[in-house]
């Protein structure tokens, strides 16, 4: 009898919906499957960029030919054939749109459906938000509020012509083209992303967020993200992302770089629920392979970052922090679940190199069904950290027993007077803690969200309010049928 | 209150119940008691709807109702409840709030409104210094770390607060010293009316002189072999359960 339910159980997972699988009828410019320095070329012209920005695309194109792909990671990993993506793909309009009326209103519709609203009226009210629809940025509301304060908030396209010197210091400042493979591709044909300056003593009064939607079949998303905080200021940024259901694997490879000058702060929110494929077959979903780095370049600066992962058939990524000022800090605070056939090898990378630097590393990995969930971190510091200290708090929990949690963790310490703290622990959501909510009357739905929630709830917190409710529900969501 | 009528049930391929016939009416108090191993836990997560365990044959009806038939939440919910032996540590999940959910479920099923945290807290402050309990209980997340003593009370609380028409006792004097036995015992025993039933299951006669039931019942290779009163307790308390183990 018990075994049944079991089966039942875990076979109702195959049915559970992805519930942004949805695609949408646009005329779309697309550029041929395949990669050469063409397609490198005819993206630059495209969006009419400015010649440095085709000098940096061609150095990255050709360093990346040189390069191999990394085959370090705890994944199992298709081979890829870079020939048979689609490098750009836009909603076709004849001109930069001036207003977001002039958004195609299916695009609208688009967004709209998955809660985010870009029409003036409907606005998330403290929230800005920089749509991203395939390849190109195609709406970036609040603009003009954020801009009376000197707020840039735009898309890279438009600030590589209107901000030429901020983009030409930091782009690549942070994650250098010869950084891996996938930052030299990305370097190369990048289509869209956002750009966000915050000038100095300004306190951004707003969420910023992009939300990211791959909409094209066989497109692969290759977003920049620059975000600069200049001295004595502070963002909190949050990015989303969703995918139709395609049988076919799609490739998302993004950067973001952050700059934090003296005393500034910023937060980073991924709340990612790409397409993780058929659960079932594991066949489809989004390979989320992304760079993402911060610099502490001035003293007393911080960078945060927060995720929550529980999308992609592939999640491989590790937001790092490079700790150059003096007293800076860096923090990462990550959520990672897996479920079905999805694979996540994930976690942080904290580089203390002035003095007084401190990180804070909490990691929470989620694994069940037949999934496989890795958290990988690097605590590394330089000699001359004089005072650097480190708290590594990596926790896993198993659903079922088909799943596997793996912890890598390297640390490098080339102070003597650092401080290093690491603690580790697995845990199973059991059989007899969900009948013990039971007999009390609470139902196993409620009592699994319970769980998750209390062994979350330090990550949970570190997100901004309206998010952290999405993130808990998502959760619930994607766990509902697979513990028996 | 509950019937339960030629209940066979085993745990993987074993049969450890082989037809236990028990009846147990509003206000009885029911001591069952019998060596470790016979069939006393499993009777009591047969009850609660343990998935692991598997009924092979009879039945039970929970005020009218097919108590088989049931997910383990809608028993509860109907009013069953069991007092672990060995309570569930939870951890991450903060004891208030947890108490919290499992009473506005309850309501929830009466058609009641939920309480709100601040009301709850007045109301689980005034059951926990009626068990003579400390706050910090609330505090911390649920079970974790508890003294053996503390998950006992802890378990007397829930009970307090949820107020069942059948409580089962598994073993709730184990681990517990004699003081801290007692003022369970005094907990239980206010908690004890007309309207509510209880099931003490036990190995050892001790609790039943705090707790005093009408009936005992001696239960031995997954058979009710002997039932009485008080005196079949002290008697055990004497004898042990030997010549039942020898006798087949």
């Amino acid at each position: 009898m018990a075994g049944q339910d079991k089966k039942q159980d875990i076979s109702e997972l195959t049915k559970r919906e992805y519930k942004y699988g949805f695609t949408t009828d646009i005329e779309a410019d697309v550029l041929p499957k395949g990669l050469n320095e063409g397609t490198v070329r005819a993206i630059g012209a495209k969006k009419n960029e400015p010649d440095y920005m085709l000098e940096f695309r061609l150095a990255a194109y050709r360093q990346w030919l040189t390069m191999k792909h990394p085959d370090w990671a705890h994944l199992k990993i298709e081979p890829i054939d870079f020939q048979d993506i689609t490098y750009y793909s836009a909603p076709k309009k004849q001109e930069k749109l001036q207003s977001i009326d002039e958004v195609p209103p299916e695009i609208l519709k688009t967004f709209e459906k998955l809660g985010i609203p870009l029409m003036e009226q409907k606005r998330l009210s403290n929230v800005a938000v920089d749509a991203v629809f395939d390849s190109v940025s195609v709406a970036t509301t609040h603009q003009k509020k954020l801009a009376k304060q000197g707020i840039i908030f735009c898309s890279i396209s438009e600030a590589l012509r209107t901000h030429p010197e901020l983009v030409k210091k930091y782009l690549g400042s942070v994650v250098p083209i010869t950084d891996n493979f996938y930052a030299a591709l990305n370097s190369a044909v990048f289509s869209d992303g956002s750009f966000v300056y915050i000038p100095p003593d300004t306190k951004c009064p707003m969420e910023l967020s992009t939300y990211f939607r791959i909409n094209t079949e066989g497109a692969g998303q290759f977003e920049r993200t620059l975000i600069i905080c200049d001295k004595n200021s502070s963002v909190s940024y949050i990015e989303g992302c969703t995918a139709p259901s395609f049988d076919t694997r799609q490739l998302h490879a993004a950067i973001v770089e952050l700059v934090a000058l003296d005393n500034a702060d910023i937060k980073y929110s991924t709340v990612q629920n790409w397409f993780a494929g058929d659960p079932e077959t594991g066949k489809g979903g989004i390979y989320n392979f992304v760079v993402k780095r911060g610099k502490c370049l001035g003293v007393n600066s911080k960078i945060s970052w927060t995720q929550i992962e529980t999308g992609s058939a592939i999640t491989w990524k590790y937001p790092s922090c490079v700790l150059v000022g003096d007293g800076s800090q860096g923090e990462f605070y990550s959520v990672a679940l897996t479920t079905g056939h999805q694979q996540a090898d994930t976690g942080t990378r904290m580089i203390h190199i002035g003095k007084n630097t401190r990180s804070v590393i909490i990691s929470k990995g989620i694994s069940a069904d037949v999934a496989s969930n890795a958290y990988r971190g690097l605590v590394k510091v330089a000699s001359v950290a004089e005072g650097a200290r480190n708290y590594t708090q990596c926790d896993s929990m198993l659903v079922g027993d088909k799943c596997s949690a793996h912890t890598f963790p390297y640390i490098e310490v080339g102070n003597e007077n650092a401080q290093v703290e690491h603690e580790a622990s697995t845990s199973k959501i059991s059989e007899e803690q969900l009948l013990y909510f039971q007999q009390r009357g609470i139902g196993k739905e409620e009592a699994i969200r319970t769980i998750l929630n209390g062994f979350c709830k330090d990550v949970f917190n570190q997100l901004p309010m309206e998010f952290a409710v999405e993130a808990q529900k998502l959760l619930a969501l994607k766990l509902e049928h697979s513990v028996g | 209150m509950l019937e339960i009528k030629e209940l066979r049930a085993g745990y993987g391929e074993a049969e450890i119940l082989k037809g236990i016939s028990l009846t147990v009416k509003p206000g009885e108090i029911h001591g069952i008691m019998g060596p470790n191993g016979h069939g006393k836990s499993t009777m009591s997560k047969i009850l609660i709807g343990h998935p692991a365990y598997t009924v092979t044959g009879g039945g039970v009806t929970f005020n009218g109702k097919n108590l088989l038939e049931m997910p383990p939440e809608k028993r509860a919910l109907e009013g069953m409840f069991l007092a672990y032996q060995y309570p569930v540590e939870i951890p991450g999940v903060n004891n208030a709030e947890f108490l919290r959910m499992a009473y506005n479920e309850k309501r929830k099923h009466e058609k009641l409104e939920p309480v709100d945290p601040l009301d709850f807290d007045e109301l689980l402050n005034a059951k926990m210094k009626f068990l003579n309990m400390d706050s910090r209980f609330k505090e911390r997340a649920v079970n974790e770390g508890f003294s053996g003593g503390e998950k006992k009370k802890n378990e007397i609380l829930q009970m307090a607060l949820l107020e069942p028409k059948v409580a089962i006792l598994d073993e709730i004097d184990s681990g517990l010293d004699i003081d801290a036995l007692k003022v369970v015992a005094e907990g239980v025993n206010k908690l004890a009316g007309p309207g509510n039933s209880l099931l003490i299951i036990t190995h050892y006669p001790r609790i039943l002189q705090y707790i005093k039931p009408h009936h005992v019942h001696v239960l031995i290779r997954g058979n009710i072999v002997r039932s009485g009163g008080m005196d079949l307790a002290e008697e055990l308390e004497t004898t042990g359960y030997d010549s039942y183990l020898k006798g087949k």
